[in-house]
């Protein structure tokens, strides 16, 4: 008897177990119905595909990304859809691991037959799905900045080139705080890149890179670095740590004094959700460099910042690739429109030279590139975690994926 | 001189933290022999329960805020303990002396528990503040200062290391852990409640484990996978020192903490962690138990 009620008491707790695992899946699906495989283009829906973690260690980032782009889609079908057709989205989970990134990418094209596909934030997922983009003949839209280097016909860049981002940052730190730089970088693609472009330019700027550090993804220990930093003692730093690091680092320079207002920081992957992470005691007085902050005062991101809170609670924050992935969304859908087909040739030369007023304000593509002309913002987190605008571009920049517009990037180019 | 002094500090406190994180595995891998892949979601879960106790002092007493520190102490241990004795009751029980079962379910719970915290606090990371006295600096000398809140998590992690010392050496209790730990039908024979010891001491492990968790909230982040940066780390720990012995893991965690920080000092951070793997290799060739192995009189050894 006692043992018979023992195993119906494990049984009641793994299926408990199982139902919350199930919920969990379910209220990331939020309702969607998903297309049944065998299916294909239906006159009455148009499919698209989402593709971003929603488990692992970059689901943290992506989630809201997925978020914002399924808000878009929704906003675009409450005003009657594309092509007088609704669109319905098809959400895979890249789970943080490029092989899994890449197999979803295959499923997305060859047996749901999307339209198009929105996804991907590592610039290593990136890779690893864009032989399947060319190969296939799909169109991603990618929300992220990145390294550059890249320029792939079946790939839209909704985030800065380095031209747009990186090269300003240095820019504006040299002028205002001094010619020495130390280099904190996650190890992986985007930093390594990031950091040989800071290198070329230190050299046309005369400053010296006083350190140069990665550490492995994930990592938590700062306190060599920051003793390196110390004896180093540079005018400023430039990080490009990605994900939970982060936290960390900000924490461990606040504990071992290197304040703002001396050694600033300048961060390349630190935005409004990042900063609500670490905390704002941290992060007062930090720089960053991106084209949209949530603080930006105009109608299109008043708008966008109500629909999103209204869809993801009133205390979520929104910052650049959020909205980089909301853009994208509206951008193909006014590509969709023009061309008056899905069909990626046709979306694709529609796209060339198309503009959308984004909440970061006017962005358009380039249709040499693929990639948007964006306002450049220097960002200065402010006490109580809102990031202000301190310094911005006059006008949208031109994209220079491969920083052809700049001498001393010869070096650097000439693998293309 | 004072970098060499500040390495040797930075070397001990990451060695604490490490020493925090593991201490609670020598328990359950070492003794029990279940290999827990959610030992680090027990530490997501302490640092979780910091977070929300650090939310109720700020809304409900802000005045004594800094007092949240010794509360979500107490709480973080109790409740991942807790958890880790309904966790033994429920599951962990159908697993001992399967240890390879042991850690395909321990990992898949560890899923779940990654993705519940997901539902509950929501993907991004958060935030908790350290309380004032924990902020700051010691100065002792030029260029050496020693931040305050890497000082309490080494103080943290000695108490620790001393209380389940104690415990295991100096009290009943302990004494029928060890008495079950190494054979159990004898244990038994003798009129100890072996099953009841065995959810306590995994309770034990997983506590130590949420205790950890309340200490790391204060160098770095929150998130639902943070279990995932100290598991792997916290295992090389236990099994270079020697599963199942408290010196062991002493020795581990300040070997793994000193050769990191200095081997990351003299190349990089990543060829410091490579290097620290290789000698981590090299030591468990010629010490395939760890160093300080157990001479067990464990009945299956």
């Amino acid at each position: 008897m006692k043992k018979h009620w023992h195993r119906s008491w494990f049984l009641l707790c793994l299926s408990i177990a199982f139902i919350s695992l199930l919920s969990g899946c379910s209220s990331a699906v939020a309702g969607l119905a998903r297309p049944s495989k065998t299916t294909t283009t239906s006159d009455k829906v148009i499919k698209v595909g989402i593709l971003h973690s929603l488990s692992g260690t970059m689901a943290n980032s992506e989630i809201p990304v997925e978020q914002a782009e399924l808000l878009a889609i929704k906003q675009i079908n409450a005003n009657g859809g594309v092509l007088g057709k609704q669109v319905v989205p098809v959400i895979e989970d890249g789970a943080s691991d490029n092989a899994t990134f890449a197999e979803k990418a295959d499923q997305l094209l060859n047996q749901y037959h999307v339209a198009t596909v929105f996804g991907c934030w590592t610039s290593a997922s990136r890779k690893a799905v864009l032989p399947i983009f060319e190969h296939n003949n799909g169109l991603l839209w990618y929300p992220v900045q990145y390294e550059g280097m890249e320029s792939s016909p079946n790939i839209m860049y909704m985030g800065a080139a380095p031209n747009q981002q990186i090269v300003p940052a240095v820019n504006f730190m040299t002028q205002h705080f001094g010619k020495k730089v130390f280099l904190v970088g996650s190890d992986y693609v985007f930093p390594r890149t990031a950091n040989a472009i800071i290198d070329q330019q230190a050299k046309q700027l005369h400053m010296t890179v006083v350190g140069e550090k990665y550490v492995p993804m994930g990592s938590t220990d700062f306190s060599t670095i920051i003793t390196q930093i110390k004896k180093a003692n540079p005018d400023y730093i430039v990080n490009t740590l990605n994900g939970g690091s982060n936290d960390a680092f900000f924490k461990q320079l606040h504990e071992a004094g290197i304040a703002a207002n001396t050694t600033p920081t300048i961060s390349a992957s630190v935005a409004e959700q990042e900063v609500k992470g670490i905390g704002n005691t941290y992060m007062a007085g930090q720089y960053t460099s991106w084209n949209y902050y949530q603080s930006q005062n105009n109608p299109e991101n008043k708008a966008f910042i109500k629909a999103f809170r209204a869809a993801n609670g009133a205390n979520s924050v929104t910052d650049d690739p959020i909205e980089a992935g909301y853009n994208a969304v509206h951008l193909w859908a006014k590509a969709v429109k023009k061309a008056g087909t899905t069909k990626v040739a046709a979306v694709r030369q529609a796209a060339k030279g198309l503009s959308y007023a984004a909440p970061e304000g006017k962005v358009t593509i380039d249709g040499d590139n693929q990639h948007l002309y964006k306002t450049v913002r220097i960002g200065k987190v402010a006490s109580n975690g809102v990031i202000n605008t301190v310094w911005q571009s006059p006008q949208p920049v031109k994209p220079d994926p491969y920083l052809k517009g700049y001498a001393w990037a010869g070096m650097l180019n000439q693998g293309q | 001189m004072s970098t060499v002094i500040m390495q040797l500090f930075n070397g001990i406190s990451v060695g604490s933290i490490l020493l925090l994180a593991a201490v609670g595995l020598t328990i359950t891998f070492g003794l029990m022999g279940i290999i827990n892949m959610a030992h680090g979601e027990f530490i997501m879960i302490g640092a979780y329960t910091t977070y929300v106790v650090q939310l109720i002092f700020q809304k409900y007493f802000p005045g004594g805020f800094s007092a949240y520190v010794l509360v979500a102490l107490v709480l973080s241990f109790l409740i991942t303990a807790l958890l880790g004795y309904l966790l033994e009751k429920i599951i962990i029980r159908y697993l001992y002396d399967r240890p390879e079962d042991s850690l395909l379910v321990t990992w898949g719970l560890s899923l779940i528990l990654q993705q519940l915290a997901r539902n509950i606090f929501g993907a991004p990371d958060v935030s908790v503040t350290s309380p004032k006295f924990l902020q700051g600096n010691v100065a002792i000398g030029a260029n050496i200062d020693l931040p305050i809140n890497r000082l309490a998590i080494l103080a943290i992690a000695i108490l620790a290391l001393g209380g389940v010392a104690y415990l295991l050496f100096r009290t009943k209790f302990g004494r029928n852990i060890n008495a079950t730990m190494q054979n159990r039908q004898m244990a038994a024979a003798l009129g100890i409640n072996t099953k009841r010891i065995d959810s306590l001491t995994f309770a034990l492990g997983t506590g130590l484990a949420g205790l950890a968790g309340c200490a790391v909230t204060w160098i770095g982040s929150i998130g639902p996978s943070i279990g995932q940066d100290y598991i792997i780390n916290a295992f090389i720990t236990v099994v270079v020192g020697g599963a199942g012995t408290l010196l062991g893991t002493i020795f581990g965690s300040t070997f793994m903490g000193v050769g990191n920080t200095t081997l990351e000092y003299l190349t990089n951070p990543s060829i410091g962690q490579a290097l620290v793997l290789i000698l981590v290799i090299i030591i468990l060739q010629f010490k395939p138990k760890g160093v300080f192995s157990l001479n067990s009189r464990k009945i299956d050894d």
